[in-house]
Parts: structure tokens; C-alpha cells; sequence
């Protein structure tokens, strides 16, 4: 019998993406244990993580750790695959996709509460376009519309917030990996 | 203290505000129903649109039950069944609404732009 071996280089590049997803794993762990007063409403911790990921190391690095925690959270969480999670994954693709226009935008002018709050925004649309268009057809979830709207912008606002005061603070400062 | 905002961000709050507040005066002013539909016993009486201020008198086995549209709003004025509940739901005014005088067999529909389902079920 022959032993192939898989060899898979990790870079520590590598290794700090995964340390990176595995805080933002853990965040949404810990939020899923939260009780919400409408399916839906959440506060986003792990977008924090993104944020952070988008400011110190780039738009790919974010996506890495975005879309590692998506789906390695909901193999935790047990919803691999179900409604739950095309809902994360909807909305994490087109938050990725507004946090790539947003920090194009001057950032002398512009801050993480600006990122922060246009990826939520493109994350409840997303999510509210995958509801109507394929799971719940009903008029009904329009008009819950404005009410997610309001909490995007709120839990929006407190993420960036989080993350501008996590950006000034020198004890996060990316450590040497060990390897 | 230092919120962590900068110029730009407050200007993204405000424009959030802006739209949060759009979405809730289109989404929630709601679909207007523009059409009535009266039915007795089942059958249509009248259909008719909503833009001129009038009364209708329907006859049903236990009297004359009085519907009154005023203001693009409907509402049943005056019925002869025992609990009043068709008179009780006041002034419709947004698409799908109904009210039903059962007892005696008089109803009053209000239809938007697009017919809406009653219920969805999985």
C-alpha cells in the first residue's frame, strides 16, 4: 500500500488569517447565544474582526477571514447549507463588495464607522433580497424592511465605533507569529 | 472623547438616516387600495374605485347594511348584524383590507395596484 502525502505549505500569512477567522468564529458563536427580539436583528460582532482585518491588511485578507467565518461558523452552528446560512453568505459576498468600494473612499475623510455602516447596509439588502426573492414572496417582509434598516445603521455605527477605538489602541498591534 | 468618528462618518450616519427614513414612509404608507369590492351573499354588487365620496345600500337577508367611502377610505356605517364587528373595524384604507358582516352576507374588499395573498404557508 502506497501513502500518498498531501503536503500544504502554510504561510504566516496563513496562520494569521486563520488566528484572525478564528476570533471572528468565536465572536459570532457568541452571538448566536444572544437572544434577538426579531430573526434577524444582530449585532454583527465578527464584522469588528472584518473591519479591523480591511484597515491593517487589505480587502483580500478581509474577504479570507469573512467568508472562512461564514462557513466554518455554520459547521459549529449546525447550519451548513440551510436558509440560515445562504443568508450569511449572501449578505458577507455583497458586504465584501460595499467594504471594497468603501475603503477606496478618502481616508482622511472616511472611517471604519463609514465602512462599518455601508457593509451593513449591503448586508441586510442582500439578506432581504434572498428572503423575498426565495424564501418568503410576501409584502410582509417589506414592511419589515425599514425596521432592519434602523438596526443596520445602529449595530453599523457601534462596530465602527468598536473598531476605530481597537484601530488607536497600540496593544493590538499584529504580534510576531511563531511558527 | 474621541468617538472614533471622522468628518465623512457623520455624513454617512446622516445619509443612513436619510434612507432609513425614506424606507419607512414608502414602505410603511403602505400599498392604498384604489378599488372597492362589495359583495353579497357571494355574489358582486358593486365595484368601484374609491376617488368620489359616496354611499352604498346593500340589501342581505337580515336588512340593509349602509357602506360609506369618504376620502379614499371605506367603511361599513351602518349594519343589521347582532355584534357589529364590520362596523367596529372603522375606516379601511390600504389594499387587501376587508370587512365582513356575516350575518348578514355583506362584504366590503379594497384591492391595490397588485392582488396581494391572503396568507402564505410552508
Amino acid at each position: 500500500m502506497t501513502r500518498s502525502v498531501i503536503n500544504l505549505p502554510a504561510s504566516p500569512d496563513d496562520h494569521r488569517l486563520a488566528r484572525l477567522a478564528a476570533f471572528a468564529i468565536g465572536l459570532s458563536l457568541a452571538e448566536a447565544a444572544l437572544p434577538s427580539p426579531l430573526p434577524g436583528v444582530k449585532p454583527g460582532l465578527a464584522n469588528i474582526i472584518t473591519l479591523l482585518v480591511l484597515q491593517r491588511f487589505g480587502w483580500r485578507a478581509a474577504a479570507w477571514v469573512t467568508l472562512l467565518r461564514v462557513v466554518a461558523g455554520s459547521l459549529l452552528l449546525g447550519t451548513f447549507l440551510s436558509p440560515g446560512f445562504f443568508l450569511s453568505f449572501s449578505g458577507a459576498l455583497i458586504s465584501l463588495i460595499a467594504l471594497g468600494v468603501a475603503c477606496r473612499l478618502p481616508s482622511s475623510v472616511f472611517g471604519p464607522v463609514t465602512h462599518s455602516i455601508m457593509a451593513a447596509f449591503a448586508h441586510i439588502a442582500a439578506q432581504l433580497c434572498v428572503v423575498y426573492f426565495w424564501l418568503i414572496p410576501h409584502a410582509g417582509v417589506l414592511y419589515l424592511a425599514p425596521v432592519f434598516a434602523a438596526a443596520a445603521l445602529f449595530f453599523g455605527i457601534i462596530n465602527g465605533m468598536v473598531t476605530a477605538r481597537l484601530l488607536d489602541n497600540p496593544l493590538h498591534e499584529p504580534q510576531p507569529v511563531r511558527t | 472623547m474621541n468617538l472614533g468618528f471622522k468628518t465623512g462618518d457623520w455624513l454617512t450616519v446622516l445619509a443612513g438616516m436619510l434612507l432609513i427614513i425614506y424606507l419607512f414612509l414608502t414602505l410603511w404608507g403602505g400599498d392604498r387600495g384604489t378599488s372597492l369590492i362589495i359583495r353579497s351573499g357571494g355574489k358582486i354588487v358593486t365595484e368601484t374605485d374609491l376617488t368620489r365620496n359616496r354611499d352604498f345600500e346593500i340589501s342581505g337577508p337580515l336588512g340593509t347594511t349602509l357602506v360609506t367611502v369618504n376620502n379614499h377610505r371605506v367603511r361599513v356605517a351602518r349594519d343589521p348584524s347582532p355584534r357589529q364587528y364590520c362596523v367596529q373595524q372603522g375606516w379601511l384604507s390600504r389594499a387587501g383590507e376587508a370587512a365582513l358582516c356575516l350575518p348578514n352576507q355583506v362584504s366590503v374588499e379594497l384591492l391595490g395596484a397588485a392582488r396581494s395573498y391572503d396568507s402564505l404557508s410552508y
